[in-house]
């Protein structure tokens, strides 16, 4: 196999490892629309990191830390509801990060806008691959210590508190642990594709699911198995791979719905 | 005029030298500018079960949610017992269906509990049998029960019920009455719950606070349910209406009436204050 498939393959599981996870609270706690503007957001990180000569990497997840800290503060008030306001970050976000590009592209017409919006798997290198796995194994380590706590506020907030998780301070945490999933995905399935890597492979663990580990083991499974299949089907027919990976997740869930029918049918 | 306080002598202590779990002073609490809680004291004693009352809007939940440490005071003094124990049955609990979850499951996330703890306790409350369904599939019922097991499982000084009786039918709510009475007996804990309903809770509680903003009245439930306050309240539903309004849904207009009269008081006319100073 070519070193850049192997490569590809190697960033497409790192991201399945923790997708799958993160899918999963992601999915309890009503966030997919908070992952779109962290994505929408993500733009403007790549626009700032290459105009200060940064890894893009490091301004998405600059970025994403910044857009945390402004929702949670702005989640203090009542009168405007949290959908609302990621609307306004998102789109004030996205607007930012599209001016940025456009100066930068008037000085110097280097940056390839495709590749950040849809993923660009095959092109990444060694050393991309050693950021993306310090990332991954940062996530993981937050997610082993934080795992009672974070499934205890997606049950019940209230009952949390109760048994004294600190529920605002993981709110947080698993906010910054986002903002640093879509650094890590952005050069595998863009920003435009990522919030279906969360959610889809933990939407189709849900359906053969009855406790939440076997849902954050069985998004694991499903996301690597999109990673794996997309990126083949995506060699094989000569089609873009991150998009590729988001049909695979998404026909592993239809299917997987399909079977579940079956089951239940099979019971009558 | 000030509002009534409740005095500790009406708490009919088992144990008359027992310092409170919990006491309060001086509670208040606005939300958007409307008064929700006005001087509120009360004082929880070891092994007593006290009941809040009051009409849809009083503040019941508000004032538990404060008393818990859930919400930020506004206003006044909370004094819990150092290390107190609570353990909490919130109103309304329901698990998304996103979420897979058996009932051993939920009762594991309050702490690391064997599983014959919380079959023990779960039998205690007799809902054994749903130890291994999902959460989501067992009945309104059953939920309570499975709540309450939840937070004996902290052997709780102190166990706080928001509307222990809700979602469940009339033969059911005087049963799981009849569990929290035993419960208190069993556990040694202290109670305070809410209800809706004084005539089904009376056998089961030693003491009643009235609540609509302020503290109505206070005391034992034979003597709150003939208080010419508590009838101001409740005795007009009571009438002509008692069947409909105490074994459904209490979420109706009768009970709509009384929140816009919070609404207009706490606008400004202060008319509840009138006849509060007398507390029994």
């Amino acid at each position: 196999m070519d070193d850049f498939i192997i490569n590809a393959l190697l960033a497409g599981i790192a991201l399945a490892l923790v997708a799958g996870p993160l899918g999963c609270v992601v999915v309890w706690r009503r966030m997919a629309y908070f992952g779109d503007t962290l994505a929408h957001a993500a733009l403007l990180g790549v626009a700032l990191a290459v105009s200060a000569k940064l890894l893009p990497q490091v301004g998405v997840a600059l970025v994403g830390i910044g857009l945390a800290v402004l929702l949670f503060w702005l989640e203090k008030q009542r009168e405007i509801s949290t959908d609302t306001l990621l609307g306004i970050l998102s789109h004030s976000a996205l607007a930012l990060g599209l001016i940025v590009l456009s100066i930068i592209q008037r000085e110097s017409s280097g940056i390839d806008l495709m590749a950040y919006l849809f993923g660009d798997i095959l092109a990444i290198n060694r050393s991309e691959l050693g950021w993306m796995y310090l990332g991954v194994v940062a996530i993981l380590l937050a997610w082993w210590k934080l795992w009672p706590g974070l499934l205890s506020i997606s049950v019940h907030e209230d009952l949390a508190r109760t048994d004294g998780v600190p529920v605002a301070a993981l709110r947080f945490a698993f906010m910054l642990m986002l903002a640093l999933v879509i650094a890590v995905a952005i050069n595998v399935v863009g920003i435009l594709l990522v919030t279906a890597l969360l959610i889809i492979p933990a939407a189709s663990a849900r359906l053969f699911s009855s406790t939440p580990v076997q849902m954050v083991l069985l998004s694991m499974l499903f996301a690597t198995l999109s990673v794996i299949s997309g990126l083949g089907s995506s060699l094989q027919w000569d089609v873009p791979a991150g998009p590729m990976i988001v049909v695979m997740a998404a026909l592993v869930f239809f299917v997987a719905h399909l079977a579940g029918y079956m089951r239940l049918a099979s019971k009558y | 005029m000030k509002p009534a306080r409740m005095k500790p002598d009406l708490m009919q202590p088992l144990d008359i030298n027992s310092e409170p779990l919990l006491s309060a002073s001086g509670i208040g609490y606005r939300i958007a500018g409307r008064q929700i809680l006005n001087d509120i004291g009360l004082e929880l004693l070891p092994n007593t079960i006290v009941t809040l009352i009051g009409p849809n809007g009083a503040g019941k939940t508000t004032l538990i949610r404060l008393l818990l440490g859930l919400l930020p005071a506004q206003a006044g003094r909370i004094k819990r017992k150092p290390g107190l124990r609570v353990g909490y049955v919130p109103q309304r609990v329901t698990i998304d269906d996103t979420m897979p979850l058996r009932v051993r499951d939920f009762l594991h996330l309050g702490g690391h509990y064997s599983e014959a703890e919380m079959r023990q306790l779960l039998d205690e409350v007799e809902a054994v049998h749903v130890f291994e369904t999902p959460i989501q599939r067992i009945s309104g019922g059953e939920l309570q029960r499975v709540l309450l097991a939840r937070a004996l499982l902290k052997k709780p000084e102190l166990l706080v019920l928001d509307e222990p009786a809700q979602g469940v039918d009339v033969i059911g709510q005087q049963a799981l009455y009849k569990l929290i009475g035993d419960i208190r007996d069993r556990h040694a804990c202290a109670v305070l719950m809410i209800s809706h309903d004084l005539h089904l809770v009376m056998a089961a509680t030693d003491t009643v606070i009235c609540l609509n903003t302020h503290v109505c009245c206070t005391g034992h439930p034979e003597d709150v349910s003939a208080h010419p306050e508590y009838l101001k309240i409740f005795g007009g539903t009571l009438e002509g209406l008692a069947v409909y309004s105490h074994h459904h849904d209490h979420e109706h207009d009768i009970h709509g009436d009384v929140i816009d009269d919070t609404a207009d008081t706490a606008a400004g006319e202060h008319q509840h204050t009138h006849g509060c100073g007398h507390t029994h």
